[in-house]
């Protein structure tokens, strides 16, 4: 199996979807590395929340031991995740709730739909949820004639600009606050025109706009942190507030959720309810975590009938179970969507994450979208891989212990070999010639020394990092975007045996 | 929907395909800390400085009846506040005394109270299931104490009671004790966003004041 590092330059147009974009990586990047606002923006948010993730996980001793459990506990749950679903059905059907069982986005898009109208209702509230934005759940309603009301702060504002999210956690984390200002100010309805850019002020707007919604909404739409086997409790985590009103005061809830969300016990929240919050918004713990199971019309020992009198879990697959079939690609259905990753990484930091094209961006996002979407050889997708440096802060920083730069690598390889099986194979392409041939000089000793002598040849085709000479033309696609290290005068190898050989001591 | 068996069907057979046979199913480590050892001091300290370290404010108090209803009714008065719903135990065990010098209207939420009225009452009063106090986190569950969840969101101002009998150290000595079956809320300050600019401002759609009053 050959590795290609380097960076696939084709651009290829393809119907998009939430979980990708029109255009490859490299070219999106571009266009938005020429955004000296957007870079702001970013700099100054993943900055601010790396120390606050930094500071609140220093606090705890058992870090590492808590992320070796969440791993096993993953690892377990992808193991056995027949029997949890099949568990965690009986379980929510059991406290009078109903399951569903979505095998793509069109499929689950249909279950809502027809859910919703036998409510008679035409608008829902949400919650935010990845699960759904996945599957487009909000423009499939509307062409169904059915408003979806976003009801996070983050979702909103993106909402009403009509933009898309760039970030799993922090939504409009591209837009400063006097971008958003602009969009309550003319696409808010009722906003008082005299809104200032402060915070402050700006959530008390869409405090004002959402309240007389959340009173008289009868549907609330939400996807789920974790939904425990054993119990059939589901679990929502958030800070506004926003949640706890779309999950309790509806009468008819439906959650939306990966099928790898489900957890065996109840008692593994004690591990990721301490992971998330501190990796994700970088808190010991987040304002609001509601915990529901089926309808809590009757639960023993508490005061009465509470929140929903109908409840629906719609469990989706829509590319999971590819993911799952790969055995090292897998562990990317590990990830809690905390996002801690995006924050670190120099790449997201600097590209921002509409250049992804998929609701799911950064570190996380490359390793997800193009095994949800499919490695094909000539899916835009198939660029996302390479969106990174290796630099390997996105696995330092996961909370399930998520090995995202082997998977990038493993990625780049199963790239490689389908363009080549969709090629045949008839023209190989440079970059495949040269790692054969690589190969082939490493595999042997002597072949490898000799190369390595004969490279000191190719020093006056260097100059300053860059390439001169007849092979610049040919190797311009690598090159441009990396600088050629200085060859030395003498091979490693030399150096070590005339270092044996007493010559001298470097 | 005449394809829902289909598709959970098709969903478990792509499942158990994918995974293969006899998939490896790790034991799963629990090293961590599964208890605190904390002694009351320590956990009342913890959880009076994790609460407030988010913007709650913490009025200690002593643990009987009289004592809690004093701290209770000293709240209602210090943010002028005069209506409140609570769940008919709370009224009886600690709103009985009107506030001194204030006319505040108690209602008990029996028969429930709409949505609606809900928002049109000041403030909340509820117990506790149990509290947190590493991550500062109170738990209502939906008990006698606690009440319907939505008391306890719509209003504008939460007033918590929690006796340090109640208090544990670590997330994990919580999840032991409480009942998966009952709904849970769990409350870590006022609610709050961050959504804008990463910079946190307390107070959007729960309630933006939170109380904790700590007894014993």
């Amino acid at each position: 199996m050959s590795t290609y590092l380097g960076m696939p330059s084709r651009r290829v147009q393809e119907p998009s979807s939430p979980i990708q974009g029109v255009r490859d990586f490299p070219a999106a990047a571009r266009q938005a590395l020429g955004d000296s606002v957007l870079r702001r923006n970013l700099g100054h948010a993943t900055s601010v929340i790396r120390g606050k993730r930094a500071a609140v996980v220093g606090e705890v001793p058992d870090w590492e031991a808590l992320r070796d459990s969440a791993e096993a506990i993953k690892t377990e749950t992808m193991a056995r995740l027949p029997e949890l679903l099949e568990q965690l059905e009986a379980n929510v059907t059991a406290a009078g709730g109903t399951v569903h069982w979505a095998r793509d986005a069109d499929e689950a898009n249909r279950i809502v739909t027809e859910l919703v109208r036998a409510t008679g209702e035409t608008e829902v509230v949400k919650v935010k949820s990845m699960a759904t934005q996945e599957i487009g759940l909000n423009e499939h309603l509307e062409d169904e004639g059915i408003t979806a009301y976003e009801t996070d702060l983050a979702e909103l504002i993106v909402q009403l600009a009509e933009d898309q999210p760039s970030h799993i956690l922090v939504p409009a984390i591209h837009l400063s606050r006097t971008e958003i200002r602009e969009v309550f100010a003319t696409r808010m309805p009722g906003v008082d025109p005299l809104l200032t850019s402060e915070p402050r002020a700006l959530a008390m707007a869409a405090r004002t706009y959402l309240r007389e919604l959340f009173l008289r909404a009868k549907v609330g739409v939400s996807g789920a942190n974790f939904a425990v086997a054993e119990t059939g409790t589901l679990t929502v985590v958030e800070s506004e507030g926003n949640g706890r009103m779309c999950l309790t005061l509806p009468e008819t809830l439906i959650t939306v959720m990966g099928i790898e969300k489900v957890l065996p016990r109840w008692r593994d929240l004690e591990v990721f309810l301490q992971l998330l919050p501190r990796s994700s918004t970088g808190e010991r713990m987040n304002p609001y975590t509601t915990f529901w199971t089926g309808t809590t019309g009757h639960t023993e020992g508490t005061t009465g009938p509470d929140g929903p009198k109908e409840f629906h879990l719609v469990l989706l697959d829509n590319g999971r179970t590819d993911v799952l079939a790969d055995e090292v690609g897998r562990a990317a259905l590990h990830c809690i969507r905390c996002s801690a990753c995006l924050n670190v990484c120099p790449v997201y930091e600097r590209t921002g994450g509409h250049s992804y094209g998929s609701v799911y961006p950064g570190p996380i996002g490359a390793i997800l979208s193009p095994q949800l979407t499919g490695l094909t050889g000539d899916s835009v997708n198939d660029s996302l891989p390479y969106a990174s440096s290796l630099c390997g802060a996105c696995y330092d920083v996961c909370p399930v212990k998520i090995d995202i730069p082997s998977i990038l690598v493993d990625l780049r390889a199963r790239h490689v070999e389908a363009q080549q099986s969709r090629t045949g194979l008839r023209v190989p392409s440079p970059e495949a010639v040269a790692m054969a041939a690589a190969a082939y000089v490493m595999r042997d000793e002597k072949r490898f020394a000799a190369a390595t002598r004969s490279m000191r040849w190719g020093r006056p085709f260097m100059k300053d990092g860059h390439l001169r000479g007849p092979l610049s033309s040919v190797m311009t696609g690598w090159s441009s975007s990396r600088d050629v290290p200085t060859l030395p005068d003498q091979t490693f190898r030399e150096w070590w045996a005339e270092r044996e050989s007493g010559g001298h001591g470097g | 929907m005449a394809t829902v068996g289909e598709a959970r069907t098709e969903i478990l057979r792509r499942i158990r395909s994918a995974i293969g046979e006899e998939p490896h199913v790790p034991v799963v480590p629990r090293g961590y800390r599964t208890e605190a050892g904390y002694d009351v001091d320590v956990l009342r300290e913890l959880l009076t400085e994790r609460l407030q370290d988010y913007k709650a404010q913490v009025v200690a108090c002593g643990d009987t009846r009289e004592e809690i209803s004093a701290a209770v009714s000293g709240v209602l008065v210090e943010h002028g506040l005069t209506s409140v719903v609570a769940p008919p135990r709370v009224v009886v065990e600690w709103l009985e005394e009107p506030a001194s010098g204030q006319q505040v209207q108690v209602v008990a939420d029996d028969p429930e109270v709409s949505t609606g009225d809900l928002d049109g009452v000041a403030a909340v009063v509820t117990g506790a299931a149990l509290a947190i106090a590493e991550t500062g986190v109170i738990v209502l569950d939906g008990d006698v104490w606690c009440g319907r969840r939505a008391i306890s969101l719509v209003p504008d101002v939460h007033v918590c009671v929690v006796r340090t009998d109640q208090v544990v150290g670590l997330p994990p000595e919580a999840v032991a004790r409480l009942d998966p079956r009952r709904p849970q809320t769990w409350v870590a300050g006022p609610s709050a966003t961050s959504d804008i600019e990463l910079d946190r401002v307390e107070g959007v759609h729960g309630p933006r004041t939170l109380v904790v009053v700590l007894a014993g």
